[in-house]
Parts: structure tokens; sequence; C-alpha cells
């Protein structure tokens, strides 16, 4: 309980004071609605839409977690390829990088017009955006392999898929985790900017259709609606972490 | 021609430029214990990574019972330097991995197999701890029976009580002289502790600095089960006052 507290109470008190800084300035320096409503107008309006706006949120978290578990699948197969060949990970590995260049905003239209406005392109883009930084973590994690634990299992004649299994793989699961959270703190965004470039439903299409009838503080509902999705999702890899490797966290208690 | 577990001859090894061991020749009978004791980067952990397999010889012959090694059927189990215990594993999974991996046994086997070993190695009461749990000598234990596990004909110790603190260490020396007594494993042990090779081997092999191969070859005729007090009398002082004596020889040769 404590501990929770100490976690949570240090964030809320900044989200509260940047919240008062803003309600403060829209007040004092009356910049009007449409410009920047006070925040407490913009949570009573969210509030009042809240049926509209939770409706909104369902299908762009559909697509988060769709795109998710697309990319992981790819990432998890990829980085087994790029592991076991070092010719494969010099000639990949640029490529990847490369296509990180590209920005959401090309990307976002493109995607559409090849796929349509179904669900389709914004699990792509999802999981176009997540999947490098997963990539990355995983192949780092690999690496952190300790070389004798390796040698170790090569001296009692395993094979390089069970070394990979017995070794390799589980040192890489924390890597994994820090490129996924990586990751996550863009999921969301690339799925707003997927349904920006063409939906029927979702935050995207939502903020869409406020910012159209000058509904700033609508706009802004949705946005701080965004917010809490990542954090919520960020917070629930921490748990995945400790459900799947507790013994990392505890390891690493001990060893401080 | 002689039968030995093991007869290495003229062994050489380099990593680049860096000649490690150059014409080495040793050799180690069926359950018996020799140790190679040796400075600081002289090529000890080499010489098992040559046996082992893991380094390929420059040059040199690798004997088994007369017949040139088959790496197919490699007739070692290793212990490294460092336990590497894995964290992802209890210790009875960490143990098991020995049966499941070099034993060809099932998972099933290969954990049954481990919880019959922890007894023998002082853990039975730790088989479901985590290694980050355990203290640094029932780590090495731990460790240990990893190696037992493979159920491999002759163990190879790369300074498996280098780590730890001079009491554990002592208690961990007379700990494998006891179940040595036992079980009589073909063994060769790596050490830098002249004690330790005193109190555990039937031979000691002493390696002078980088490439310049074998000293002293000693045999240790002190009669088994031995004890510290052992170690005090007349007999084991003047072994172990040989074997530090070659040993600073190679140092200022
Ligand atoms: N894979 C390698 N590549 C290059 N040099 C190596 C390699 N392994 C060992 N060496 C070098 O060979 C020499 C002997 O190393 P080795 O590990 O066999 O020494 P050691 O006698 O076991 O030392 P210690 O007592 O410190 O464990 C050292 O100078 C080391 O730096
Ligand atoms: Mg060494």
């Amino acid at each position: 309980m404590r501990r929770t507290l100490r976690i949570v109470l240090p964030p809320l008190l900044v989200v509260g004071l940047l919240g008062v800084v803003w309600e403060v300035y829209a007040r004092v320096g009356n910049l009007g609605d449409e410009l920047l409503p006070p925040l407490s107008r913009v949570l009573s309006a969210g509030w009042d839409d809240r049926a509209s706006l939770w409706a909104s949120t369902q299908p762009t978290l559909r697509e988060v977690l769709l795109g998710f578990a697309v990319s992981m699948v790819f990432a998890f197969a990829i980085s087994i390829l790029l592991d076991a060949s070092g010719l494969a990970r010099r000639s990949v590995m640029p490529v990847l990088i490369g296509s990180q260049t590209i920005p959401l905003v090309v990307l976002a239209p493109l995607v559409v017009i090849w796929f349509g406005f179904g669900l389709t392109p914004k699990i792509l883009l999802v999981a176009l955006v997540t999947f490098f930084p997963i990539v990355v973590g995983l192949l780092d994690g690999y690496a952190s392999s300790e070389r004798d634990a390796v040698t170790l299992l090569r001296t009692m004649g395993a094979s390089w898929p069970t070394v990979f299994r017995l070794v390799r793989l589980p040192s890489a699961l924390p890597g994994f985790f820090t490129g996924l959270r990586i990751a996550i703190t863009y999921a969301v965004v690339a799925a707003i900017f997927a349904e920006y470039a063409g939906a029927e439903t979702g935050l995207g299409v939502y903020i869409q259709g406020a910012d159209n009838s000058f509904r700033t503080d609508l706009v802004l509902a949705a946005v701080l609606v965004t917010a809490v999705l990542t954090l919520a999702l960020y917070a629930a890899t921490f748990i995945v972490q400790r459900l799947t490797i507790p013994w990392y966290t505890d390891a690493r208690k001990v060893n401080q | 021609m002689s039968t030995s577990a093991i007869d290495v001859r003229g062994l050489r090894k380099a990593f680049g430029d860096l000649q490690v061991l150059d014409d080495l020749s040793l050799h180690v009978e069926r359950g018996e214990f020799v140790s190679i004791l040796g400075p600081s980067g002289c090529g000890k952990s080499t010489i098992l990574s040559v046996l082992n397999g893991t380094e390929p010889a420059d040059s040199g012959e690798l004997l088994l019972d007369g017949e040139p090694l088959n790496r197919m059927q490699s007739p070692f189990a290793w212990m490294p330097q460092h336990d590497v215990l894995f964290p992802w594993r209890t210790v009875e999974q960490n143990v098991a991995l020995g049966g499941e991996v070099a034993g060809g046994l099932s998972k099933r086997e290969a954990l049954a197999q481990a919880r019959a070993l922890l007894p023998t190695f002082g853990l039975d009461e730790f088989g479901a701890t985590r290694p980050y749990q355990l203290s640094g000598g029932m780590r090495q234990r731990a460790a240990f029976a990893r190696t037992v596990a493979q159920g491999r004909d002759i163990l190879l110790l790369d300074e498996p009580f280098g780590a730890l603190d001079a009491l554990t260490r002592t208690e961990l020396q007379l700990w494998l002289e006891q179940i040595w007594g036992r079980e009589r494993w073909t063994v060769v042990l790596i050490t830098h502790d002249v004690r330790e090779a005193v109190l555990l081997s039937d031979r000691v092999y002493v390696l002078g600095p980088r490439a310049t191969g074998i000293t002293l070859e000693l045999e240790i005729p002190l009669p088994r089960p031995r004890s510290l007090e052992l170690l005090g009398n007349a007999d084991a002082a003047a072994l172990e006052r040989e074997l530090l004596q070659a040993l600073h020889a190679g140092r200022t040769a």
C-alpha cells in the first residue's frame, strides 16, 4: 500500500499542478473556449459526452491490441532469424532502421490508400510503428546472454535451437519488455493517426469531428483519454512482466 | 601403449599471436583426481576449453582410453569458472539441465534424477529455491551437481572454489574430498590454491607462466580420507612447499 502510494503520488501531484496551471491560465487569460478552454470545462464536457467517447475508445483500443499482437508475432519471428544469422542481421537491420525514418503523416494516408478504411490499415500502422523497438529490445536481450552459459550448453551437446530456447530466449525477455514499453508509447498515437487518415469510428474520428465543429473542449477531452490509455497500457506491461519473468525483478532486488 | 582415461600429447594452442599452450602433454588415469596448478593467465582454462571441444587445438593428440577422441560422444562434463546458474530456473531445474541436455533424459526423468542428487550436494531443502537466493557456497554446489548430472565419465572443474571466501572454500574442499572418496569420479581440477591441490589430488601438474608448459608433476601419496589435521603433518607440508616453490620458480624465470 505504502509502495503504491510512493509510486502514484508524485506523478499525481505533478499532473494536478499542471492542471491548476492550465485552469488558471485559461481563465485569467480568458482565451475563449475555442482556443483553450479551462481544464474544468474539458473534464465536464468529456464527462457529458462519455458514452460517445467510450464508444470511440473501444475501436482504438482494439486496433492497438491487435496491432500489438501482429507486431509481436513478427518481431519474435524476425528476431530469431536475425539472431541465428549474422548475414541476415547485417543485411536486414539497415532496412529496418530505414523504415523507421518514414514519418507517420506520410505513412498513414498511404496505408489507407492501399488497404482501405477497415481494420487492416490501423493494425498495420500500429504494427509497423511498434515492431522496431520490440525487435531491438529482443536482439539486445539475446546478446546479453552469458557467454559461458551458451558454451556450457554447447559442451553438453545442445543444438542451436536448444541453446536458443534454454538460454538466449529467457535472457532476452527483460530486453523484450523494455522494447515493449517504448513501443507502447507510440502505439495509441499511431492508431489515432491511421483513423485520422480515414476511418468510421475511433478516437481519431472523434477528434476530427470535434475539431470540425470547433469543440476544442472535446478534442482535449479525447487527448486526455489517449494519455490515460497509453499510461494504462504502459502499466500493464509491468504487470505482465511480473507474471512472466518474476525471477528478473526478484534477482535484481537481491543483488542490490 | 598407455590406456589412460585422458592422454594429451604435444598440445599447442594460440589465440592470434598469443601462444598459450606450447607442446603440452599430460595424462589422467581412470578414477584419478588430477589437479592443474598454475598462475593466473597461464592457460589453465584453455586446457579445459580444448578438452571440452569449445576451442580447437592448433596441433597435438587427444586420446581417450587410447583412442582418438570422438566429439560426438564427449566424455567430459565441464564446470565453468563462474557458476552460470540460470536465474529463471529453480535449483533443481538447474541441476536437471545436466540430465536433460547432456544425458538425453526427458524433462521428468531429469528432474527426478536432479532431486535424487540434491542430498549429496547438501541442497535437499533448496530444490525449489532460485539461485539468487543461495549463498556463494551453495551456488557452487548446485553448479557442481549440474555437472555430475550430465552423467559423463570425466569431470573438468575450473576453479570451482576460486570465488569463495576462505572459510566457505575450506568447507567445500573438505566436502569434495569426502564425496570424491565415495564416488571416485575421474577429475581434472584447475586451481591456483596449493593447499587445495594437496588436499584433493592424487597427482598435481604445475604449469609455468604462459606457454612454458609443465614445470612439475607431483604425486600426492597422502592417505585418504584426508582432513585438515593431515594437512598439518610434515609430509603434507613438504608437498605444499614443493608445489609452492615450483609455482614461484616459474614466475621469476
Ligand atoms: N577466447 C580467447 N581469445 C583470446 N585470448 C584468449 C581467449 N581465451 C583466453 N585467452 C588468453 O589466453 C591466456 C590464458 O587464458 P586462460 O583463461 O586459459 O588462463 P587461466 O590460466 O585460466 O587464468 P585464470 O587463472 O585467470 O582463470 C590469457 O592471456 C587470455 O587472455
Ligand atoms: Mg581460468
